[in-house]
């Protein structure tokens, strides 16, 4: 069974349709890139599936989208609850403007986990999960701002884990990162993806290439290919898909 | 002449314009100050700042206006601070999109514009008639507290905008609900611009005259309140009250009393500003 079922799905901003019927079965414990040129719709279609979009006035879509079976969109779903669930990570790395360790237990906060000991632990694992956890061990209380955009970026990834999501939506991760930090992101999603399904963004081809098993190429809208990633960068069967990913366009 | 000399020309005439500009309001101040100095700084002492109302100028002291103004000043914060706070969030947070916020928005704004004589006239019909309060600290606090509500509404708001998108994103996409998101990240957050915003308006309550003259705030009260139903006095009231007296000694005793009043005000500044930088430098 799939883990993620995206079925005929449509989305509007006021009368801008910026999603076109898109079909699309995610299997877990999969990494799923999602590429294509800016405004295409990726990054709206990513926050689908947190229902990040519903922060925004006038979007409106129909069609379905099942987690496990489960429609996200129904009226009985908590939206909370959904996003405990399927984690995401920003594009630019945003921790909170507090210490290590209160970044990487807010999320249990809020659940009203007050337990030291769990808290501890959830802290220990989550930043030995983002492969974080060396760099920071001897000063938890020190400000996450004051760490490097790298760091804050694998803090955010260990702020996510320790809610225990089964899915990870990322967008454009690594983008306002240098190479080295780049390396480590790509490297950290190779290993989650033995427990986490992951859903990736990405403008960077060869980083398309490397971490995912499967990749979608959107444009204008419309999801044009959707395949196993070695398909995709070696023998794409649009035209479209081809000139985009050897730089013709976009 | 070339149109890039012109042009220089023009630049150069508006900085010496504008440093006149600068420097006309600058005097005008000096001058001021320096007029109330000398004729007030003499009369301050420890006799003045501690002594009741009397009908000879050189025993009069402003005991219980000062103390009246420090009651009206912490009754005005409580009264408005938790009302304009809460409603600054719920404009921004909540009721951002529906048609009626707007309007709301509208009129808050046109009321922080209402000439504070009405809200006098307002305060007198329901505190003091309607309500029986009298000319008492709370009926004269709950009149200001209405009169700064709006600057305190449009402060919160200002101040919660100001804080990154972001750093709700992340919240909500860890699952908090809105209010958690609000209670805590977006209030800590915004914190220091809500707090300048609070100390603003009280400085501007502490200064007001008009309405506490129109509620019939005494000048002379020969007691300082000891509860919020108490008649009082209040700083500007008593100055008021002075600078009408024909004899010259009063206007050297309102001189004084104006210090302590700058003083009180300056002070407030003071620490809005220092809060406002110490703000800004946390922000990412």
């Amino acid at each position: 069974m799939s883990e993620l079922q995206v079925e005929h799905v449509n989305v509007y901003y006021g009368t801008n349709h910026v999603l076109k019927d898109i079909s699309m079965a995610i299997a877990p414990n999969t990494v799923t890139a999602l590429i294509g040129p800016s405004g295409c719709g990726k990054s709206t279609f990513l926050r689908l599936f947190n229902r990040m979009n519903d922060l925004i006035d006038d979007f409106r879509y129909d069609g379905r989208i099942l987690l496990q079976g489960q429609n996200i969109y129904a009226s009985d779903v908590a939206v909370e609850e959904l996003r405990k669930r399927v984690g995401m990570v920003f594009q630019r790395p945003n921790p909170f403007p507090k210490s290590i360790y209160d970044n990487v237990t807010y999320g249990l906060l809020l659940q009203g986990v007050r337990d030291r000991a769990v808290l501890d632990h959830a802290v220990e694992h989550s930043l030995r999960q983002a492969a974080l956890w060396d760099e920071v061990k001897g000063d938890l209380r020190k400000s996450a701002l004051a760490l490097s955009g790298g760091q804050q970026q694998r803090l955010c990834i260990a702020r996510v884990l320790a809610v225990a999501p089964h899915i990870l939506l990322m967008d454009e991760p690594a983008s306002a990162l240098d190479p080295i930090s780049t390396a480590k992101i790509e490297e950290l999603i190779h290993e989650l993806k033995q427990q986490y399904t992951i859903l990736i963004v990405t403008h960077n081809m060869q980083q398309a290439g490397r971490v995912s098993d499967k990749t979608g190429f959107f444009n204008y809208g419309q999801l044009i290919e959707y395949d196993d990633t070695r398909t995709i960068f070696t023998q794409p069967h649009h035209e479209q898909t081809q000139n985009y990913i050897t730089g013709r366009f976009g | 002449m070339n149109s890039m000399a012109r042009n220089r020309l023009a630049d150069r005439i508006f900085r010496v314009v504008g440093l006149l500009a600068t420097l006309l309001g600058l005097l005008l101040l000096a001058i001021f100050l320096w007029g109330l100095l000398r004729t007030g700084l003499g009369r301050l002492s420890g006799q003045f700042l501690s002594s009741l109302p009397s009908r000879f100028p050189e025993r009069a002291g402003i005991y219980t206006a000062l103390l009246g103004t420090v009651w009206i000043m912490v009754l005005t914060a409580l009264l408005a601070v938790p009302l304009g706070v809460a409603a600054g969030v719920y404009l921004e947070e909540y009721g951002r999109k529906r048609r009626w916020a707007a309007l709301l928005e509208i009129n808050i704004t046109n009321l922080a514009g209402v000439p504070s004589v009405i809200y006098g006239l307002l305060g007198l019909e329901v505190f003091v008639r309607f309500l029986r309060l009298g000319s008492s600290v709370l009926a004269a606090a709950s009149t200001l507290a209405l009169l700064i509500l709006p600057i305190l509404i449009v402060a919160t708001r200002e101040a919660i905008r100001a804080v990154p998108r972001s750093l709700r994103e992340a919240s909500l996409a860890l699952g908090a609900t809105r209010w958690q998101t609000i209670w805590y990240q977006v209030l800590p957050a915004s914190a220091g611009g809500i707090l300048t915003g609070i100390i603003l308006a009280l400085s501007r309550a502490v200064g007001e005259t008009a309405p506490l003259l129109v509620i019939g705030v005494l000048a002379y009260v020969p007691f300082a309140p000891s509860q919020p139903l108490d008649e009082f006095s209040a700083l500007p009231v008593q100055i008021f009250n002075w600078i009408s007296r024909p004899q010259h000694e009063f206007g050297v005793n309102a001189a004084a009393a104006i210090i302590v009043l700058l003083v009180i005000t300056f002070g407030l500044n003071g620490v809005a500003i220092y809060l406002r930088n110490r703000w800004r430098q946390q922000l990412p």
